[in-house]
């Protein structure tokens, strides 16, 4: 017979669910379920840090000490025909945004200023609801432009829902990562995006796994979901096993739908982080956009003590981010090595 | 320069409220409006700085603007 979660206590003098985490991901790697990723969420403040605690110790047994550091540059801003309410970038919506192309040259300057900061991964994404011909061309150019700059840095790319054929091309263009995030739980999405489904993205995310590019899927929290749903997005996140999760805590962008929504909480954003650490002890679990706002810079550093392995520095699409030297300071100040390039090959 | 509107809301500098541009969550803006005439601008963000066009003003980047230099 089981032991009921409240009466499991670990040699580690843990009692109930970060007992039960101890032994099920920390020692065998497997994930918490929906349940038990609830029951994290719902842990009191007075059990944060063992909480944060353990979700570290989980990303160094089945991670390693690592962090992987990214750069992002968007090279087509605004315009968007698509209605997801957090973003200031919809055509949809009063947001002063206007729209921008990014040109080679600009592009190729992002990729170097990313590669010198020791970063190994550089994103380029855009703001449409799949890539036309003339944006699937604006990325070959400016993937053959960085290379032809000697820049060995590993590409990856966000551009929205793609056709098989569009798949195909960008494993030819040696993308080797897709961003295509679920944003949230499946049952609170038709609440953030009315204009396409979160079975069109799914679909996307699959024919990018059997292509044999690795799958960056995450989302944005503080949309207004349940403690509920986060666990049900933390789940079905699991369920895809994506390569890594970038996770953003929102910020609410003028003019858009989620304009005087709060951002949430510090310490709900740890818990959060360190609840999707449990739920994906494998995965690599990005600081994006938003920590800047929602955790300051202790918070930042409490993150990277529990779960997080991997950062985005610099600025992001539309919003700033702190200075690229602070991040790769505290990575320093917390002895987590950067990932090597020659790791990544 | 002569700022005459504020880059966060494009609203006059001293007629109107302007304690949401001064919140916190407007240091991760870049400038969005001319702060000599107010129109939008086309900006670009990229992962060390970003640059702010007026189609009469002309450009303004992150380097002429130290204290919001990324």
């Amino acid at each position: 017979m089981t032991a009921a979660p409240h009466q499991v206590e670990s040699a580690a003098g843990e009692q109930g669910i970060l007992a039960v985490a101890r032994e099920q991901v920390l020692e065998r790697g497997v994930g918490l379920s929906r349940e038990q990723v609830l029951e994290v969420l719902r842990l009191p403040s007075g059990q944060l840090q063992d909480l944060l605690a353990l979700a570290h110790e989980v990303r160094m047994r089945w991670c390693g000490p690592e962090v992987e550091v990214e750069g992002i540059v968007s090279v087509k801003t605004g315009g968007c025909p698509e209605d997801c309410h957090f973003c200031s970038q919809s055509g949809l919506f009063p947001t002063p945004v206007r729209a921008a192309w990014l040109d080679i040259p600009g592009l190729v300057k992002a990729a170097r200023e990313t590669a010198e900061t020791g970063a190994t991964e550089f994103c380029i994404v855009a703001a449409v609801r799949g890539p036309d011909t003339r944006l699937m061309s604006q990325v070959r150019d400016g993937i053959k432009a960085i290379r032809e700059d000697g820049n060995d840095i590993e590409i990856a790319c966000s551009l929205g829902m793609l056709t098989q054929e569009q798949v195909d091309e960008l494993v030819a263009m040696g993308v080797h990562r897709y961003n295509h995030n679920l944003e949230t739980a499946r049952s609170n999405f038709p609440n953030v995006v009315t204009t396409h489904s979160w079975e069109e993205r799914w679909d996307t995310l699959q024919m990018v796994k059997d292509a044999g590019m690795e799958v960056c899927c995450g989302g944005i929290v503080g949309m207004g979901e349940t403690d509920e749903q986060r666990a049900e997005f933390a789940v079905q996140l699991a369920e895809l096993e994506p390569h890594e999760v970038p996770m953003n805590f929102l910020i609410p962008q003028q003019g858009t739908p989620y304009e005087h929504l709060e951002t949430i909480e510090g310490p709900d954003a740890l818990r959060i982080v360190a609840a999707f650490r449990l739920a994906m002890p494998r995965t690599m679990l990005r600081f994006a956009g938003g920590r800047e706002l929602t955790l300051g810079d202790l918070g930042a550093e409490q993150g990277m003590l529990g779960g997080i392995n991997a950062i985005i520095v610099g600025n992001y699409l539309t919003n700033l981010g702190r200075p690229a030297q602070a991040d790769l300071d505290m990575l320093n100040d917390l002895t987590m090595p950067i990932k090597a390039l020659s790791d990544t090959i | 320069m002569t700022v005459m509107y504020c880059v966060h809301c494009g609203k006059g500098v001293a007629d109107a409220d302007h304690s949401r541009c001064a919140a916190p969550q407007s240091t991760l803006e870049p400038p969005r409006y001319c702060a000599q005439c107010a129109r939008r601008m086309i900006v670009q963000v990229t992962p060390s700085g970003w640059t702010a066009r007026c189609s009469r003003h002309g450009e303004t980047t992150s380097r002429d603007d130290p204290a919001a230099a990324r």
